[in-house]
């Protein structure tokens, strides 16, 4: 848990140096998200006056919200020790929970801005979310189970072989995993201009240690959702579940294997991003309900045919 | 079973001494409605875990049939339901019933709906179950019109009894299929009696329109938004927190214990409407702007919920499958007693904001978390609960529903292969939904600034109120963090109904919730809470040890802007523009059009919307329609001689006896 929440600015920072490289920039360090945390957590928090309670306490929530949802996601090894308090649709509901608290602190304070992200940021959920269940359904019912691990586990040994259902929950879940995460062409995270902006515009007001832990629930939030799609849909090279004694060689392997998935698909999304321009905030229904449509094709799927 | 009897009787008494013009008649009558309610939920709670079914005959009602009840495991659990509600509610009345200025109108007719809604549960016959069916409709009508001078209110009330007449009547229908010509009213001999295919299908589409009338299914959910409302705050939580679930109570009892197996087709049915009602329920929610016809919506969405589980259970019962149909009606049951708590909260703060601001219309409040910190929490936490956020109780209910929905056993019919994962979509569709809609419902109205003098200048409470809504809060989060309670309680239901039941969930380790199997799936509701309680605490605690913890209040930085005007806010129209955009342009065909003032006018700019309503346009305005013009037609037969009803009734006599001469 601990390894994962020191890895997550990791990624994002690598995320935007090879962002950076693609547009002929030198960029910043691998560890610039780091020294900024650390740089916010230093400084004096300034709270707008009409703040509640509510603008306070949010971004310690959203962030224990979304590590708890990261420690269920299995990283490198398979076996975790949490796995078995939720499934996959606990993980969807914990960042479903974090966003509600953000949306409302977004609204706390009372400005234009922090309304349109909530509202934008909701509309995006409003698709997100649905096409996210229905690509853990036609998981679940591949594996026979909502349980990461034991799905994670069933396509490891790939038994499941290749099939047209998961080819379209892979499709489905790369798209609600750009929206999800807020990245182009859905949301900008690197945006200053003020109506582009949907995360960005819901933490205009936030400040020092808040900003710092809405930041690294962000980074959270990205490793977490790529750790799943690697742990689904390319789970090779994980080091098994040992009951009690724990292969140190296996795991290190197994962290390297990660390590090594990450960077792929980090380099993956920078070169992504770097390829194309932000959509038009009512062109992204359309995105997302492609993603919806094959989600619950691949449902259907399945429902009419075992095999596919 | 005595004692449920005696309870009732004793409401019905207590309705009398809501006719004094006593001062002191409020508390009495809402206090001892307290006492009697909780009396009758833990009889409820008794009958539930008791061994077998009680029954009483009483020498009243119809000759020959008498009054039958019977207490047993399901209308224990509806009891607990009603009652759990009920004494909420009169607590939170205590308080929120003083600021009542025509007491006269409500007091009598209160205790009476909590009795007829005990009624409809025990009954056991048909001829009592449409009397206290009947009287449950009337005395809530009578409640909706308690504020009579309301604008609105007339309208409300009317269409609210003529939906509840064709709910009666409709019912009375399916009865009288299901007594067949013998004329076997009680439920006992239903039982025992299995009509064909075809009168068992027609029963039980009547008994869908019959209770989904009730229950607010869409498209028979025209009054809910209409009547709901309209009450009294505290009155509007029982109607909507409990009377919907009576309509549910219905549904499962003639479906699953007085029809045989039900036919696969009508589970597909059922599926449909509850998807569509899930959907449309919330959309319609999510463009509204006045908070208790917002929450009126949001019942149609949850009841949506219910139904899809009950057709789950109905679909996996027609094939066979005994296991899967518990698991999806405990999903059902579940999400009922949750819809139930919450909802009644949701209204007690609809209540509470309304008696504190005199508005309703979110769009001029505001800031209220500053001046109603109490009601604030229980409402977010409410709004989380419905919203289906983990560690809550909705989030159980709506998980178990996703369980059922993968079961995936063999199923027979074309039609449930494609509705059962529609509706595994429509369900994931409206969660998110509510989420957005809970957002703008506590965003627009609690945060913020205040956009009215009213709500700027509200006042927080009295004690009563604030103590049965952060009571009904506490039980929502309870139920949430040991949902494997629930579900045991609810095993002799499942057990009455299919044979069958869900393993015991509470010996399990840690409190998980394993509805089929481990490696299927679990969910800890415990560990879940107390990881977020930890982290959380831990956070916080670290942060502030280890860095600067001082902080400073400045204005809002609004990247430079700030405007001090209120009204530059988010409103709950412009909160939910894109989802208008998105979904209500094609579904309810919602316009928008934008005037710009040529260059050089003065004149403001404006932006107008639209949003019709194509259920109550196409469905129900044609037949409202026909109506006017048939009773216009036939107005002028009110204004004839004597001579012509003579000549009239001759012919009516001469045309039946050719009629009979004919046909023999």
């Amino acid at each position: 848990m601990v390894l994962v929440l020191l890895a997550a600015p990791l990624l994002t920072g690598f995320v935007r140096k090879v962002k950076a490289r693609l547009q002929r920039r030198r960029g910043a360090s691998l560890i610039q998200p780091y020294r900024d945390l650390r740089r916010l957590l230093g400084k004096e928090a300034v709270i707008a006056e009409n703040a509640s309670w509510l603008f306070r306490t949010a971004p310690y929530l959203i962030f224990a919200l979304t590590w708890v949802a990261a420690s269920m996601v299995p990283t490198f090894a398979g076996g975790l020790m949490f796995s078995w308090t939720g499934d996959l649709i606990v993980i969807i509901a914990l960042l479903g929970a974090a966003r509600f608290l953000l949306a409302l602190a977004g609204l706390d304070i009372g400005t234009g801005f922090g309304g349109i992200g909530a509202s934008r940021e909701m509309m995006i959920a409003s698709l997100a979310e649905p096409a996210m269940l229905m690509i853990v359904v036609t998981l679940a019912l591949i594996a026979g189970s909502t349980e990461l691990a034991t799905i994670a586990g069933y396509l490891e040994t790939g038994a499941a072989g290749l099939r047209i259902s998961l080819a379209l929950a892979l499709v489905a879940f790369a798209i609600v995993a750009l929206a999800e995460n807020g990245r182009l062409p859905v949301d900008n995270p690197a945006t200053h201009l003020e109506l582009t902006m949907v995360h960005e515009a819901m933490v205009l007001e936030y400040s020092a240690r808040h900003l710092a832990m809405l930041e690294l629930a962000a980074s959270l939030k990205l490793l977490l959702t790529i750790s799943m799609i690697v742990a689904i849909f390319f789970p090779f090279g994980m080091a098994g579940g040992g009951d009690g004694l724990i292969d140190i060689a296996a795991c290190a392997r197994g962290g390297l294997v990660w390590g090594g998935k990450l960077a792929a698909a980090g380099a993956l999304l920078g070169g992504f991003e770097t390829a194309i321009a932000k959509m038009r905030v009512f062109r992204i229904p359309g995105l997302l309900g492609i993603a919806l449509m094959l989600g619950l094709l691949g449902t259907l799927l399945l429902y009419i045919s075992q095999g596919l | 079973m005595i004692a449920v009897l005696a309870g009732v009787l004793a409401l019905l008494a207590l309705g009398g001494v809501g006719m004094s013009r006593s001062r002191r008649a409020s508390g009495i009558v809402y206090g001892v409605s307290l006492l009697l309610s909780s009396a009758l939920g833990l009889v409820g709670l008794h009958a539930l875990l008791a061994a077998g079914p009680e029954t009483v005959a009483l020498p009243l009602g119809l000759p020959w049939v008498g009054a039958h009840f019977r207490l047993d495991a399901l209308a224990g659990f509806f009891l607990l339901i009603i009652n759990l509600g009920g004494a909420a509610v009169s607590l939170y009345a205590i308080g929120h019933g003083r600021h009542e200025h025509d007491k006269a109108r409500v007091l009598p007719f209160y205790p009476w709906f909590l009795a007829a809604l005990d009624l409809v549960v025990i009954a056991d016959d048909a001829f009592t179950f449409l009397f206290a069916w009947e009287l449950m409709s009337l005395v809530s009508w009578a409640l909706v019109l308690a504020h009579h001078r309301a604008p609105g209110t007339l309208r409300a009330g009317y269409v609210y009894l003529v939906m509840a007449s064709l709910s009666g009547l409709v019912l009375l229908l399916a009865f009288g299929l299901l007594a067949g010509a013998n004329g076997g009213y009680a439920f006992a001999l239903m039982r025992t009696t299995r009509p064909t295919p075809g009168i068992a299908g027609l029963a039980l589409m009547l008994a869908l329109i019959g209770t989904g009338a009730k229950a607010g299914l869409v498209p028979l959910h025209v009054w809910l938004p209409l009547a709901h409302p309209a009450a009294p705050s505290h009155v509007s939580a029982l109607m909507s927190g409990v009377m919907t679930k009576v309509a549910v109570y219905a549904f499962v009892r003639i479906a699953f214990d007085l029809l045989g197996p039900p036919p696969a087709w009508s589970a597909v049915i059922v599926l449909l409407l509850g998807g569509a009602s899930a959907c449309l329920g919330i959309l319609y929610a999510l463009m509204e702007s006045d908070l208790k016809r917002l929450l009126a919506y949001s019942t149609v969405e949850n009841v949506g919920i219910v139904f899809i589980g009950v057709g789950l259970a109905m679909a996996f019962q027609a094939s066979g499958f005994a296991l899967g149909a518990a698991l999806a009606l405990t999903a059902a049951l579940f999400h009922v007693f949750n819809h139930a708590i919450i909802k009644t909260l949701l209204f007690c703060g609809a209540g509470a904001v309304l008696s504190a601001t005199g508005e309703r219309d979110m769009d001029r409040l505001g800031g209220l978390i500053h001046r109603l910190p109490q009601t604030s929490v229980a409402m977010l936490i409410a709004c989380a609960a419905i919203a289906a956020l983990p560690p809550l109780n909705g989030f159980v209910s709506e998980w178990l529903t996703f369980q059922a929905i993968l079961l995936r056993p063999a199923l027979p019919q074309w039609g449930l292969k494609l509705m059962i994962p529609a509706d595994g979509a429509l369900l994931a569709l409206a969660a998110a939904l509510t989420a957005a809609c809970f957002v703008k419902l506590f965003g627009i109205a609690f945060l913020g600034r205040p956009r009215s003098d009213a709500a700027r200048e509200a006042h927080e409470l009295d004690r009563f109120s604030r103590a049965a809504m952060l009571g009904l809060a506490a039980i929502s989060l309870l139920v949430g963090i040991f949902p494997g309670v629930l579900v045991d309680v609810l095993a002799p239901v499942m057990r009455e109904m299919f044979g069958a039941r869900l393993a015991a969930q509470t010996p399990l380790p840690w409190l998980s919730l394993i509805p089929v199997a481990a490696s299927r799936s679990s969910y800890n509701g415990l560990l879940v809470f107390l990881f977020i309680a930890f982290s959380t605490a831990a956070t916080i605690l670290a942060i502030h040890r280890v860095t600067s913890r001082s902080a400073r209040r400045a204005p809002a930085w609004d990247c430079g802007f700030p405007d001090a005007s209120a009204i530059t806010q988010y409103s709950g129209a412009s909160f939910a523009q894109p989802l208008r955009r998105v979904f209500a342009a094609t579904l309810f065909g919602a316009r928008e059009t934008v005037t710009l003032p040529p260059p050089g006018d003065m004149a403001p700019a404006r932006i107008e919307k639209a949003l019709p309503d194509p259920i109550w346009d196409r469905l129900y305005a044609p037949f409202e329609r026909l109506i006017g013009r048939l009773a216009d037609f036939l107005n002028p037969l009110q204004f004839l001689t004597i001579r012509r009803y003579l000549v009239f009734v001759f012919l009516a006599l001469v045309s039946l006896l050719l009629a009979l001469a004919l046909s023999q």
